[in-house]
């Protein structure tokens, strides 16, 4: 730290303690802060509905809510969480904080720009909490036509004009860090010398800027024909229903790995700084979400295998499915390898990491199981992928995204939380969500459909056991706002850099400064300097 | 409480049920050998490397790692790529294998809408929620949809496929023995989606003839399609008698149609529904679109009879669209 001749400068939280010196901060740190608080608003409210859908399925009748409560609850749940939680999550709130920070940088390239990202997200999210006061939305988060354009007698303008705004919001967000991480390197911060976290945000940008205009155009068709009865997806009305599954599928497929491409980010900061070690194969990593960014532009069709699309197309949109899967699992061997010969030590965040890993892995590979035609024709729309998908989106981006919270915590707010209770956490969650969707995947064997109010009696048993792991997910999810919250005013102070972690953003002082570095760093190594055996 | 009731396996009914538990096993097998390798990799490590253990950390020099770790990352990239796509060939080639129904097939035409099945057969047989079928006997399902998007999806024959408006999808099995099984729409469709369900019944086919002779059919489909044919006076313009300049459907089905744009289509079941229901679409040549449109007044299951009908007509006189 700094010796008493210096003054310490002022961090980051010290700028100003208004509402409006937060409103208008420009300060990537701060607006990182505003989307970590409004992120974790809508997990809550998104939360909130997957509880009651979870209450609603412990019985086979549908009798604790309506037939038309319970598809809006399942709707606002997919809306809230995929657009409003999962897809800013990493990005938003440590993409922000971190890429000045992780490359050498006093704020992001356009900071007012930043700031006009979360006004935008902040916009979307009033008119979709609007169409949910108002009294929802029944069309399913994938607003399939004709039933959104034709059908549906709920607010469907209003939601589609939620996200079609906060898209903007991301492609603003991954224009920024583009540039940022083309033009504002440090000196000697070479392309190979970046930290895999931020090549994951290169990657999740690019997908950002190329596929959410196409989710834009597609939700605007939406809207007019809605709106102006111009047939587009309609037959009645002359269009053609499967062109809205291709165009939203074209930007949800790659939405998909805008989810958890951060998280890996995530993984390799953290599994290398625990395991005191180097990532193995830096080179295949960085190039693995590369990959998986642009060959995950060419299998949308895979949602589509029994939707009378032609069976040549599903078979080439197999087969592409097949090879996106291969960098994936690179990245886990590699994260795998990564523990041989290290120190390894299991301090919370590095717990939730190798869960992140465990259930990345068992995601992923079901989610071949779902990319094999002839099964897929039998575990299409059944809760098989819905279990898939919550290890990916739920195992995967948000135990990464806790990982991460944990991390990076004692930088943010220079404050120390309780590491027993974190790790308790960790652990509850760990066994909570494999309670709640291991039980999902045999219910999808057995042919039980997504989106079902009521089933036959024959499932009950896998759903209270399901609900009952929901019950325990939910106690992992609140702990944290307890012991982090209580952190702020009673935790000890952290100082720079107390997981001696060898990133940039750990050699400046914690909370950060507002100009991030007193002098900007001259960068002479790769990023991961650890060793194992000289681990004391 | 149903708590004894808890199966872990849903029945099988059909050869192809069979193929594809047999690929999940197999998947089963592959992807459990893949995550305990990853797990106990994890553990083994992390007990052997905890911070603090005397495991030897030294790694080997430099040059000697790069080429150890090279070897190390193509085998892991090379196996799993062999063994996927291996996967991935066996599941299309079965896709493959039973995309087209045989010729032989017995059809059931199958209309979905908010939210009922409504079931006919070419003996005119109406069934709704239900469909009864004989075992060992292909059957083929042609589906459309009044409304929405739905998808008919049998667990027992591990087959689903979605049934779209304007369009005429295809779905087909043969079941081996008798039983009760269910459907379920796997599309969301709106508000009760949820009881969009029902059963198909197998039956053997003698009590399947039997349950055919003693249901609630009058005449055969075609028949119910001829009627319909003359109540929304179809046949004043395209009847035999008809003075109008209309094409003629005998011979229709499944022939080659020039268009009036120089381009030609097939005369599928989608071909009929559109020129009824869009008839600027599809023009044929040498006639001028004077055709009205039906939308909105014949019903799914009524065009669906029309269809039938103008089918039967199919050897009657070849050539007749001219």
């Amino acid at each position: 730290m700094s010796t008493a001749s210096l003054p310490l400068p002022r961090n980051y939280l010290q700028e100003g303690f208004s509402l409006g010196s937060w409103l208008a901060s420009v300060d990537h740190k701060r607006i990182a802060i505003l989307y970590a608080i409004s992120i974790t608003l809508f997990f809550f409210i998104g939360g909130a509905a997957a509880t009651l859908i979870r209450m609603e399925l412990v019985t086979p009748a549908g009798d604790l809510v309506s037939a038309e409560t319970y598809n809006k609850l399942f709707t606002m749940h997919g809306v809230i969480m995929v657009w409003f939680f999962l897809i800013p999550s990493i990005p938003s709130t440590f993409g922000n904080f971190l890429v000045p920070l992780m490359i050498g940088a006093r704020d992001l390239a356009f900071p007012r720009l930043n700031l006009a990202s979360w006004y935008l997200y902040i916009g979307g999210g009033l008119f979709t909490i609007g169409a949910l006061i108002a009294g929802g939305v029944d069309t399913g988060w994938t607003f399939y036509t004709p039933f959104s354009t034709m059908f549906s007698n709920t607010h469907v303008i209003a939601a589609v004009c939620g996200v079609f705004i906060v898209g903007f919001s991301t492609i603003l967000t991954g224009l920024n860090f583009i540039v940022t991480i083309h033009k504002m390197r440090a000196p000697g911060m070479t392309w190979f010398r970046l930290p895999l976290f931020i090549w994951s945000m290169y990657a999740t940008s690019i997908i950002f800027v190329l596929a959410t205009p196409v989710l834009a155009m597609t939700l605007f068709l939406v809207a007019i024909e809605r709106f102006a009865g111009v047939g587009v997806f309609d037959p009645a009305l002359g269009g053609d229903p499967l062109l809205f599954q291709h165009l939203f599928w074209f930007y949800s497929h790659p939405a998909v790995y805008v989810m958890i491409l951060p998280a890996m980010g995530v993984a390799s900061e953290i599994i290398t700084c625990y395991a005191r070690k180097d990532i193995f194969a830096y080179r295949s990593m960085a190039f693995a979400v590369l990959a998986i960014a642009i060959i995950g532009f060419l299998v949308w069709g895979h949602h589509m295998f029994v939707s009378g699309q032609s069976i040549y197309a599903g078979i080439v949109f197999s087969i592409l499915t097949f090879l996106v899967a291969i960098p994936s699992a690179i990245k886990v061997f590699n994260w795998t390898a990564t523990l041989y010969k290290g120190s390894i030590r299991f301090d919370a965040p590095m717990l939730y990491l190798l869960g992140f890993v465990g259930l990345f892995t068992i995601g992923g590979m079901t989610g071949l199981f779902l990319a094999s035609l002839a099964l897929d024709v039998h575990l299409h729309d059944t809760y098989f992928v819905i279990a898939h998908f919550h290890y990916i989106m739920v195992g995967g981006s948000v135990m990464a995204f806790l990982g991460a919270v944990h991390f990076w915590w004692p930088k943010i707010t220079g404050r120390m939380y309780s590491d027993r209770w974190a790790r308790f956490a960790a652990i509850v969650v760990f066994f909570g969500f494999n309670l709640t969707f291991f039980p999902q995947f045999l219910l999808g064997y057995l042919g039980m459909p997504r989106r079902y109010h009521e089933y036959p009696p024959e499932f009950q048993v896998l759903n209270v056991l399901s609900s009952a792991g929901a019950s325990i997910l939910a106690v992992g999810y609140l702990l944290p706002l307890f012991y982090l919250l209580w952190s702020l005013r009673y935790g000890p102070r952290a100082g720079p850099n107390p997981w001696r972690a060898t990133g940039l953003e750990w050699q400046t002082s914690s909370p950060p400064p507002v100009e991030n570095f007193a002098a900007i760093p001259i960068v002479t190594a790769p990023p991961y300097q650890y060793s194992a055996t000289d681990d004391r | 409480m149903v708590m004894w009731n808890f199966p872990l396996h849903p029945p099988a009914d059909s050869s192809l049920a069979t193929h594809v538990d047999h690929l999940f096993y197999a998947w089963l097998a592959l992807a459990g050998v893949v995550t305990v390798a990853v797990f106990f990799l994890i553990v083994y490590f992390s007990v052997k490397y905890r911070h603090g253990s005397r495991a030897d950390r030294v790694l080997p020099a430099r040059g000697k790692l790069r080429r150890e770790s090279h070897r190390i990352e193509i085998a892991w990239i090379v196996t799993p790529l062999i063994l996927f796509l291996g996967m991935g060939f066996w599941a299309a080639g079965l896709y493959y294998a039973h995309a087209a129904p045989p010729a032989d097939a017995t059809e059931v035409y199958v209309v979905g809408k908010q939210w009922m099945w409504k079931l006919e057969h070419t003996g005119g047989q109406r069934e709704i929620d239900e469909l009864h079928v004989p075992a060992g006997r292909p059957i083929k399902l042609v589906m459309t949809s009044q409304d929405v998007i739905h998808s008919f999806f049998m667990p027992v024959f591990r087959i689903k496929q979605d049934v779209l408006p304007g369009r005429y999808t295809i779905l087909w099995f043969t079941a081996d023995k008798p039983g009760d099984y269910h459907v379920f729409c796997t599309q969301y469709c709106g508000t009760d989606h949820a009881r969009m369900i029902g059963h198909v019944v197998v039956m053997q086919p003698a009590a399947f003839e039997r349950w055919l002779s003693s249901g609630n059919a009058s005449q055969s489909m075609a028949a119910e399609g001829a009627a319909r044919f003359r109540q929304y006076g179809c046949s004043g313009c395209h009847g035999a008698s008809a003075s109008v300049h209309a094409p003629k459907l005998e011979g229709l089905f499944g022939r080659r149609v020039p268009l009036s744009d120089g381009s030609s289509v097939i005369a599928d079941e989608r071909y009929i529904h559109d020129s009824v229901m869009l008839p600027r679409k599809d023009v044929v040549a040498g006639y001028e679109p004077i055709m009205p449109s039906f939308q909105g007044e014949i019903a799914e299951d009524d065009l669906l009879e029309i269809i039938e009908y103008i089918k039967s007509l199919r050897s009657a006189a070849p050539g007749a669209v001219r």
